[in-house]
């Protein structure tokens, strides 16, 4: 390890990773398809196990002790999250992953639109941060309008601004694309989309796993996430909101524990966050979100970035001195998501013949047909890089590009 | 075993019956928009109602082009009856190799083209 810096241990992270040391098709596995779900941590598995094995209990509820301690660490892990990305307690909602965080402002806010509204999002939109608006705007007769992106796979920022006006109330934009790892500048869009009086939303799906985050640097009015790309277990996500607006806000899910009083005529709600977590919650997946967090501080977020950076770089050096090759996305301030095809070879074979190796990637469309079709590709090979992967493993998986030739292509 | 056996390989680089027919009486194009794979049929039946003449376009993976390219060989010179009745197990063992769940449609998609086709064709005699 290099003096000075803090550059992290992937070697001996690596070891915190039961799965890591598991062999797919007789080779050591090398898991790059972290943009789709991040492997976890024997931390994360360990709370779990814990809060099962030993209080397990509702929340909320129970004047009795087990209730009591899981009350106390699923609450614990809200007060984890609210700090991870600088929100507010109160502002820190948990849901049962991103897309369903920005269905509930769809649902809340989007249902306020009327006839001649706008909505914004980009061409590099996953379909969770479309279809919810594209369908809200159907049924209340709004606009939707995409932002282009240019050659590079970037937002064309002239575009945008051309996209907003008096009649724009929501701009929906993700933070870094899980196909072409483009990060957009989302600071600079909240002020303009603050400029004309709309709603500025980010799907951080793609970068709160991977980089810090400050909603209040952002200067967003909703921001969402899930836990499953960030080290944490599935059916867990959040959604942050601006106190004021989401204090305004009917709730998306009725149900127990968001309720202050009910009678038979009325409701008054609970406060928030509670007001929009109707139902027992994911508990054990809080608690695992909560120790995912604390893993990924203990390491330190800009060290997270930095890493996946010098992969990506390393990565798409590689990738781009084979002839072969065609890369998506921006040559340089990427993320660590790289999508790339072979000529003449489709996505899914790639991604076939590599798992032969014990190499995971991900080939398709990932869920962005819009920005398949601006790319005039009906698929990509993507690789995705996280804290463990090394510099080694990208080599296997130029190695085995090869082998992906060899077999179908007989080059 | 390995999806990518020879026959498959041999299929997929050197396709049979590729291309299309003109004023085909069987015509159908699907895709599988899982993973953008595209095929194209074209059929022309003799009087017994068998297919004499098939071709097909096709975009996509090895899996599909392949498959494509073997069910076109299988059933040349049968009746649209015993076409249509082609099962998907059928296709499945015509292909010799073990296809997984995500694979699946990609080694379907040419035989529920060819059958939607032929259903096509049979409404519209009626």
């Amino acid at each position: 390890m290099a003096s000075g810096t803090m550059q992290l241990n992937a070697s001996s992270i690596r070891e915190d990773f039961p799965i890591l040391g598991r062999k797919v098709n007789g080779k050591p596995l090398i898991y790059l398809d972290n943009a789709a779900t991040s492997q976890k941590p024997r931390q994360v598995i360990d709370s779990i196990r814990d809060y099962y094995g030993n209080y397990n209990a509702n929340v909320h509820r129970g004047i009795h002790r087990l209730s009591e301690e899981a009350s106390e660490a699923y609450e614990s892990s809200r007060e984890k999250a609210a700090r991870f990305i600088n929100a507010g307690f109160e502002e820190t909602i948990f849901t049962k992953n991103a897309t369903e965080s920005l269905n509930l402002v769809a649902y809340s806010i989007g249902m306020q639109l009327g006839k001649g509204d706008e909505v914004v999002v980009s061409e590099m939109e996953h379909h969770s941060n479309f279809v919810p608006w594209q369908q809200i705007c159907l049924k209340k007769g709004a606009r939707l309008r995409f932002v282009k992106i240019d050659k590079e796979g970037r937002l064309d920022m002239d575009d945008l601004a051309g996209c907003l006006n008096r009649k724009t109330r929501i701009v929906s934009i993700t933070h870094v694309s899980n196909v072409l790892g483009t990060i957009n500048p989302v600071r600079e869009i909240a002020k303009l989309a603050h400029d004309c009086g709309a709603l500025f939303i980010v799907d951080a799906a793609q970068s709160a796993p991977h980089m810090p985050l400050d909603v209040r640097s952002i200067g967003c009015d909703f921001l969402a996430f899930s836990s499953h790309k960030m080290l944490g277990p599935t059916g867990i996500g959040v959604l942050y909101g601006k106190k004021e607006l989401l204090d305004s806000m009917q709730p998306f899910i009725y149900g127990g524990d968001m309720i202050r009083e009910v009678t038979f005529e009325s409701t008054r709600f609970n406060e928030l966050p509670w007001k929009f977590e109707a139902g027992t919650p994911n508990i054990a997946g809080g608690i695992g979100l909560g120790a995912a967090i604390g893993y990924l501080e203990k390491i330190g977020m800009e060290n997270v970035f930095e890493h996946e950076k010098m992969l990506s770089e390393y990565a798409l050096g590689r990738l781009l001195s084979e002839e072969d090759i065609k890369v998506y996305g921006p040559k340089k301030g990427r993320a660590g998501v790289i999508s790339f095809n072979l000529k003449g070879i489709h996505a899914h074979d790639v991604a076939a013949i590599l798992d032969q190796e014990g190499i995971a990637i991900r080939g398709g469309h990932h869920c962005a047909m819009p920005l398949m079709s601006r790319l005039e590709a009906s698929g990509t090979a993507r690789a995705s890089f996280y804290i463990y992967n090394t510099k080694q493993e990208i080599d296997a998986m130029a190695s085995a590009l090869e082998k992906v030739r060899g077999v179908l292509t007989g080059r | 075993m390995n999806i990518y056996q020879e026959h498959i390989l041999d299929h997929y680089s050197n396709p049979r019956n590729k291309g299309q027919i003109d004023n085909p009486d069987i015509y159908y194009k699907d895709t599988n928009p899982l993973c953008g794979d595209e095929v194209a049929v074209y059929a022309r039946l003799d009087r017994s109602k068998s297919i004499s003449e098939i071709r097909f376009m096709a975009r996509g993976c090895a899996i599909s082009q392949a498959s494509a390219s073997m069910l076109t060989e299988h059933v040349k010179g049968k009746s649209l009856d015993e076409v249509y009745g082609i099962s998907s197990e059928d296709m499945l063992r015509l292909l010799m190799v073990p296809i997984s769940h995500v694979r699946m449609k990609c080694a379907l998609l040419a035989l529920k083209t060819l059958q939607a086709g032929i259903l096509v064709h049979m409404k519209g005699k009626k």
